[in-house]
């Protein structure tokens, strides 16, 4: 038990140091005069300068020149500016709604002729949070069954018993992000540099179906007793339209290595909390007085529609 | 092994008998998730009668040359590349119609009721009754998605193909989308009880 909280402790050490380089840092060019910087709602930067400014200056969209990473050519446009009651925070609106998970460029010129010409800081979310974020949307705020309404065969066929579940959910998982990883390598190192896009759907369902036949003979060979337990739902893996929504998902985003790997385990994981959930009811709507006309599968549906309903309340939850 | 079924049988079995989605419960992703007019029932009815129709008659054509062994796996690439088809055919004709219906249009690969025709069906089956086979199948599941639509369209909007029939809106709880699963568990309900009545009545 020592040991495992000791390992504990060096996992959550070893997240917290990977997680350093990617947290928010600004890239001085000289002194600079900003405290505090973030986004703020979806058009949003709020800057806080160390010292109170003049309204005058710190007002004047000409004073700022916002853009991302990436484009450092395409101006972002400002459209107003607000200086708080404390004369130190500005907040930047812009016309459209920035792309919050790039990292951002803000040029200010300075205020007074004696100091530098300009400072340039860099404003971006810390990437583990905003991998974590995709972990979280796709398993709760866009749950595959609840919210997005694929794989629905699988998840009535296979919600009747809590143990069915589990492996079905767990099989599904785990064959999810082998599948989805091998697509993305696929789609990044094959089928886009050679502009064989439409080949997308062929593809992406012959490397499922070769996943499943993998494990399913690996798994055979490697641990006889966990295949006799998941083997039966492995077949199944291939008739889920979830399993190749992902791969499309994928490929439309233009995901990189992690991302896809994030949103891969997070379908997985809630199409496996969907079925728990499911079937946590339906074994105790065996015992309930249903009317015939509803017994089996329409009464189901009833249940699901109320989970969907009840999952509704994610959709505005908002992580980092 | 052939079937003893005339071509009309075998389409309207499709359409009553087997019906795809209230009959033998398959493919329910769409039913649920874009059955919210009559119109994007009937567009992604026609996607997937045309799916189901060619595939029929290719497994049909080639099952003297198909392994056994390896029959899923041609199902499901014959099934991509006729996918493939008629995405890029909606993509490049109707692309408003396409931009609704989304992802589904290319999830057709993996719907389960094309799979299982081909298995239950096509591969023992001449390519003729494969043909009407697919048809019917097809004109099921367009049937199952429009009957869908109608209910939810005329409930939810008062509207009947964006036609103002109602003239109000009854509930507007049906165009929501997770009314998808009520109204699909209330209309198997529904069919049930028809059912049970008609039994009922027979026995009397």
């Amino acid at each position: 038990m020592n040991t495992r909280l000791k390992l504990l402790t060096c996992l959550v050490a070893a997240i917290f140091c990977l997680a350093q380089p990617f947290s928010a840092q600004s890239t001085t060019d000289g002194e600079t005069t900003i405290a505090q910087k973030s986004f703020g709602q979806a058009n949003e930067i709020i800057l806080t300068f160390a010292t109170p400014q003049a309204r005058e200056f710190a007002e004047n969209t000409a004073n700022y020149r916002v853009f991302e990473e990436q484009d450092p050519d395409i101006r972002l446009e400002v459209s107003g500016i607000r200086l708080a009651d404390d004369q130190k925070t500005v907040t930047l609106t812009f016309k459209s709604p920035l792309k919050q998970s790039l990292p951002h460029m803000v040029t200010i010129n300075s205020a007074s002729p004696s100091q530098a010409a300009h400072q340039t800081i860099r404003i971006s979310k810390p990437y583990l949070g905003y991998l974590f974020s995709i972990l979280i949307s796709a398993l709760l705020i866009n749950n595959f069954v609840f919210t997005k309404y694929l794989g629905l065969c699988v998840f009535f066929g296979t919600s009747k018993r809590k143990d069915t579940a589990k492996g079905m959910g767990l099989t599904f998982t785990m064959v999810m992000v082998v599948s989805a990883i091998m697509s993305w390598f696929f789609y990044q190192y094959i089928l886009k540099p050679y502009h064989l896009n439409f080949l997308q759907i062929v593809i992406f369902i012959g490397l499922v179906s070769l996943t499943v036949q993998a494990v399913d003979t690996v798994l055979r060979k490697v641990n006889p007793a966990l295949f006799n337990a998941f083997g039966v739902y492995l077949v199944l893996v291939i008739a889920n339209c979830v399993i190749i929504a992902v791969p499309l998902i994928l490929a439309d985003n233009e995901y990189n290595f992690l991302e896809s790997f994030m949103l891969s385990l997070g379908a997985g994981g809630g199409f496996l909390l969907a079925l728990y959930l499911m079937s946590s009811v339906r074994e105790r709507m065996e015992l309930a007085n249903i009317p015939p006309t509803f017994k089996g599968v329409p009464i189901a549906f009833i249940v699901a529609g109320q989970f969907a309903l009840a999952f509704l309340g994610f959709s505005g939850l908002k992580l980092f | 092994m052939a079937t003893d079924k005339t071509n009309i049988q075998l389409v309207v079995n499709g359409i009553l008998n087997e019906n795809p989605i209230f009959r033998l419960v398959l493919s329910m992703c769409p039913a649920v998730g874009i059955s919210t007019t009559v119109m994007n029932g009937f567009m992604l009815g026609i996607a997937v009668l045309f799916v189901q129709v060619f595939s029929s008659c290719t497994i049909s054509l080639f099952k003297n040359k198909i392994h056994p062994r390896i029959r899923i796996p041609t199902y499901t690439l014959t099934i991509a590349t006729w996918v493939t088809v008629i995405d890029m055919v909606l993509a490049a004709y109707l692309p408003e119609a396409y931009a609704k219906m989304g992802i589904f249009i290319k999830l057709i690969v993996a719907f389960a009721i094309i799979t299982m025709r081909l298995e239950m069906f096509a591969c023992k089956e001449s390519v003729n009754a494969s043909f009407w086979d697919g048809i019917g199948m097809g004109l099921g599941f367009m049937f199952g998605m429009m009957a869908l639509g109608f209910v939810r369209e005329l409930l939810g909007m008062g509207t009947l193909l964006g036609y103002d029939v109602l003239g109000f809106k009854p509930l507007l709880f049906f165009v929501l989308p997770f009314a998808g699963f009520f109204c699909v568990g209330l209309m198997m309900a529904f069919f049930n009880y028809i059912e049970v009545v008609y039994k009922r009545s027979k026995r009397a």
